[in-house]
């Protein structure tokens, strides 16, 4: 218990630093580009949202102290001011509202496959080690790995969107279609998805692979895994039960960690294929100077990769007796 | 596993930095080099011997070596100015453009060789400072111990946890692109925190060793024995850094690049593809501009990922491919 | 239990593969076992003892691997089986204990888990039978059986290592191999721990090797003493002849380095020099570069084992008095 209070402690702490970073950021740029960008913008702009953006961005008369606890105060109440040129008036909150799904679905789910295809394909690497294919794969998994996001995901675009047509590679459904609960909806939407999905895939799998195939081997060398050999034990349990079971308790934490990088990839995944998720958000804002939903935008995905961390870190106490209780 | 405080260190595994990739530390199970007290020229000859037998090293080795030429002396290889456009466009190979020329009239190939430099300025100015600086401040924390330990490990936390690529587009925002320099003094911001862990890992097991205890018996200052004992056997860790950020930087720098939030008007891969995606390459039939400058990256990222992978090898022979004793060993008919 | 021996280890080799070549880490062992009887094995570190034993028991990993020779336990030749075919005679028959618990026990399982993992796969099916045998185990190291709800690193040092014998007598096993089981504890506990192992061999008659470089204190529980040096049996008796009067140089170099409490204070000698490498050992006698008494013959040809009053000793100085043997 109180490992996971000391972990969400730190998070805390990093929430902190990141909405601090968001305050100073403008400011600290030559011409503070947010007041001119408000400026702007005025005109669309509703009472309420101009005044969290004074706190926000260091327009007006109020000492600094003053606006940064303006600042804070506002983002408690998830006050974030509303959009200036992306989509003009409307309240950042809204936007990024409908954004979620779309990048939960497809980052999330993909993500969590190729985390589980790729353990399970390096704890079977690492079992069945020795011979030519343990030597050839790891160098191919590492060149998979340095290929970047965006140029897969156009490659595979020429592939099968442009030269072959099998699939959309354009927006999250067809937009001659209105959305609902229907069977026809839900089948385009998931067409839509399996190219951007499979880029993510493909790029992110060989980290898992290797990943767990290097901490499996270093377990497989431990005492514990020859004591269960030596008890006579089918080898599916050593693989499993003593060998897996140990080595995968770094990687949760690990996998968590790079969830910000996942992210990161994501929002280039979204650019390329036009999916209008988060990460195709934050790049429109980028393009429109629009700070506020950047800022908004930002914040969010930082808190979404700490709350990962953060249940990473109590699934790993959760298998892991030695951290749980005194620490 | 080496579990510091706050975000329990992402174990150690295979490489990789770019922008959705989830990064990894470098060398599996905590085994990380060489005993205290080797020192740096001998560290230098261990690599150069062991890069020779290592042949991922060897590839890796090869590649960069190929691209670092190419950077130093364009002119030679490639006989047109990148930026000029004045040739007929969107050209197929030829062999006046030898991968035919981009929708502005500029040859393709001397855009890829006069790119490389960039890149690799890049890369390396990214690979040196971020390795100095997570070098400066893990082995200070690890030296210092207390609570300057405390305030140094959180501040490194903080700036690990919170998502890199995110934080660098909100930056470069700010600033309306981005010049090499810029680039590389922001992907060091985001990156060095990465490697300053590993370096306090292991420099904190260092820490107490006896040829340490020698020095301070001895009565030398600190800072003598963080930068004359500590630091030079810390090699193998501190090239590894290297060539991790170096990676980090190539795909990040890109990556920006291609949003546009690098500088346009420069030649470099990143700008390259931002121009073709801006163009349509692929719809008007000009696949190359986009496809050579990604094999490109591929190429070179490929060259520091397998370098670092073959370190990882040599530093634990555990992962190295396994040998048997073929033909002697004991077989039983079933 | 069997008639002969339980153990018969023939011409045993096993050898590494390195950058540097091939080490034979173990070259020819051969010795007997018989039912209920102690065989301590003693050497330098890098004598090949710990290789030794998991070439017996079948458990080295790649790159080690046994090359030649057979090792015959209960009538079958385990030398060149699979972990699949090896598997029912695995703890029934012959268990395991390692150097340290903390290692050896697998920290994200209790106790009862462990114990319950082995019967299962032995065909203990009943959770009745399995609940009563653990804690039967426990009780005859002296532990609580409440601790088999505890994970390996809530119990103290001395705790684990009992429980992973206790874990070894399960199935009541013919052959129990130890691998330096006290090395990790005090002196205190050393003791205390290797009495207990000797009742419970004594009250379940079990047989043992038990590995160690302690010599001392393995030679007041074994029956036989097995002496190593460069992969190679130098010296194997029975305990007290070998340690009273030992016969060959580096035994007695080993002798006389433990300190004895009683008697007459006796300058303390060592043996200068190291062990030879052995990926290119030297081609006479492997002992010849450190001999105190060597003389030519050593240098040269490398000694067979010569019986000399029911000890084996491999040294040209017993060469004449009986005939070879190996």
């Amino acid at each position: 218990m109180r490992f996971v209070l000391r972990r969400l402690g730190f998070f805390v702490l990093t929430l902190w630093a990141a909405l601090t970073l968001n305050f100073f950021l403008p400011r600290l740029m030559p011409g503070n580009p947010a007041i001119a960008m408000v400026a702007l913008h005025r005109g669309s702009l509703s009472p309420q949202a101009l005044k969290v953006m004074e706190a926000q961005f260091g327009i007006g008369h109020q000492n600094l102290a003053a606006q940064y606890f303006s600042y804070l105060g506002n983002v408690a109440r998830f006050k974030f001011g509303e959009s200036l040129t992306t989509q003009p008036g409307v309240s950042v909150g809204r936007i990024v509202l409908d954004a979620i799904p779309w990048t939960l679905g497809l980052v999330g789910l993909t993500t969590i496959l190729a985390f589980l295809l790729g353990t399970a394909i390096g704890i079977l690497g690492a079992w069945r080690r020795g011979g030519r294919l343990d030597s050839i794969m790891p160098p191919i998994f590492v060149i998979m790995t340095v290929i970047p996001y965006f140029w897969i995901g156009l490659i595979l675009i020429l592939v099968f969107g442009v030269k072959l047509h099998w699939l959309p590679y354009f927006f999250t459904y067809n937009i001659t279609l209105t959305p609902g609960l229907n069977l026809a909806f839900i089948g385009n939407v998931l067409e839509h998805a399996i190219l951007p999905s499979f880029t993510l895939l493909i790029t992110t799998i060989g980290t898992w692979i290797l990943t767990m195939r290097n901490t499996m081997i270093t377990t497989l060398a431990e005492d514990y895994v020859r004591m269960a050999r030596a008890k006579g034990l089918p080898g599916r349990r050593i693989m499993l039960d003593y060998a897996a079971r140990n080595a995968i308790l770094p990687n949760l934490t690990g996998f968590a960690m790079s969830l910000g990088f996942v992210v990161g990839g994501a929002i280039l995944i979204e650019l390329v294929f036009n999916y209008e998720g988060v990460g195709w958000l934050l790049l429109q804002a980028v393009n429109n100077n629009d700070y506020p939903l950047e800022q908004a935008l930002f914040l969010l995905i930082t808190g979404a990769v700490l709350l990962a961390i953060l249940i990473a870190d109590v699934v790993t106490a959760m298998l892991d007796p030695r951290t749980r209780g005194a620490r | 596993m080496a579990t510091l405080e706050a975000p329990g260190g992402p174990g150690n595994t295979g490489e990789s930095g770019q922008p959705g990739q989830p990064a990894m530390a470098l060398t599996p199970g905590g085994g990380l080099m060489p005993q205290g007290g080797i020192s740096g020229a001998r560290s230098l000859r261990r690599m150069t011997r062991a890069i020779r037998s290592n042949s991922k090293a060897t590839v890796g080795a090869g590649l960069l070596v190929l691209f670092i030429l190419v950077a130093l002396f364009p002119g030679v290889i490639a006989h047109d100015d990148p930026s000029a456009e004045i040739y007929g466009r969107a050209l197929g190979p030829s062999s006046s453009h030898l991968l035919g020329t981009t929708a502005f009239g500029q040859d393709l190939f001397a855009q890829i060789i006069y790119g490389t430099r960039p890149v690799l300025l890049i890369a390396v100015g990214v690979g040196l400072s971020a390795t100095i600086i997570a070098m400066l401040i893990g082995v200070a924390a690890a030296y210092l111990g207390g609570a300057w330990d405390g305030v140094l490990s959180l501040f490194t936390d903080v700036l690990l946890v919170i998502p890199a690529f995110p934080l660098l587009i909100v930056i470069a925002s700010y600033l309306h692109g981005a010049s090499t320099l810029v680039l590389i003094a922001v992907v060091t911001a985001v990156s060095w925190s990465y490697t300053a862990r590993q370096l306090r890992a292991q420099a904190l097991s260092l820490r107490n060793r006896d040829f340490l205890e020698a020095a301070r018996v001895r009565g030398e200052r600190s800072i003598y024995i963080i930068l004359v004992e500590i630091i030079p056997t810390m090699t193998s860790l501190l090239v590894a850094s290297f060539l991790t950020n170096a990676l980090y930087a190539v795909l990040f720098s890109s990556s920006l690049q291609f949003i546009g939030l690098g500088n346009p008007n420069t030649v470099s891969w990143g700008t390259m593809l931002y121009w073709a995606e801006n163009n349509e390459a692929f719809q008007t039939g000009q696949a190359l501009w986009i496809i050579v400058p990604g094999l490109c990256i591929v190429a070179l990222g490929a060259a520091f990922a397998l370098l670092n992978y073959a370190f990882d090898e040599i530093g634990n022979p555990a992962l190295r491919p396994v040998r048997s004793i073929r033909g002697k060993r004991v077989k039983r008919p079933r | 239990m069997t008639t002969g021996p339980v153990l018969e280890v023939r011409d045993l080799a096993v050898e590494y593969a390195t950058e540097r070549g091939t080490v034979r880490a173990v070259d020819g062992v051969s010795f007997d076992l018989d039912a209920g009887e102690f065989i301590g094995v003693v050497g330098e570190s890098g004598c090949g003892k710990s290789t030794l034993l998991f070439a017996i028991a079948q458990l080295l990993v790649p790159p080690a691997a046994v090359t030649g020779g057979s090792v015959v336990f209960r009538g079958q030749n385990m030398v060149g089986l699979t972990d699949r075919q090896l598997a029912s005679v695995r703890w029934r028959d012959l268990s395991v204990v390692m150097q340290s618990a903390m290692n050896a026990l697998n920290p994200v399982k209790t106790i009862a888990a462990q114990y319950k993992d082995a019967m299962r796969a032995h065909g203990v099916a009943s959770k009745e039978q399995i609940e009563a045998r653990s804690a039967e185990v426990l009780r005859m190291v002296g532990i609580d059986p409440v601790h088999l709800k505890s994970y390996p690193h809530q119990l103290s040092g001395g705790m684990r290592q009992r429980s992973m014998i206790a874990m070894a007598l399960l199935l009541t096993p013919e052959l129990v191999i130890m691998d330096e089981p006290t090395s990790a504890l005090d002196v205190v506990a050393q003791r205390s721990l290797m009495v207990q192992i000797k009742e419970l061999q004594e009250q379940l008659g079990f047989a043992v090797i038990f590995v160690t470089h302690d010599m001392s204190l393995v030679s007041h529980f074994s029956d036989h003493l097995m002496v190593m040096y460069a992969g190679r049996v130098d010296e194997f008796g029975p305990t007290r002849q070998v340690f009273d009067s030992p016969l060959h140089p580096y035994t007695i170099g080993l002798t006389e380095a433990f300190p004895s409490i009683r008697g007459p204070r006796v300058p303390l000698t060592g043996i200068p020099g190291s062990p030879p490498n052995l990926a290119s050992p030297p081609p006479g006698c492997r002992f010849a570069p450190r001999c105190p008494k060597v003389f030519d013959r050593c240098r040269q040809e490398s000694p067979e084992l010569y019986h000399v009053n029911g000890t084996l000793v491999r040294c040209f100085l017993h060469a004449e008095e009986g005939g070879g043997d190996d």
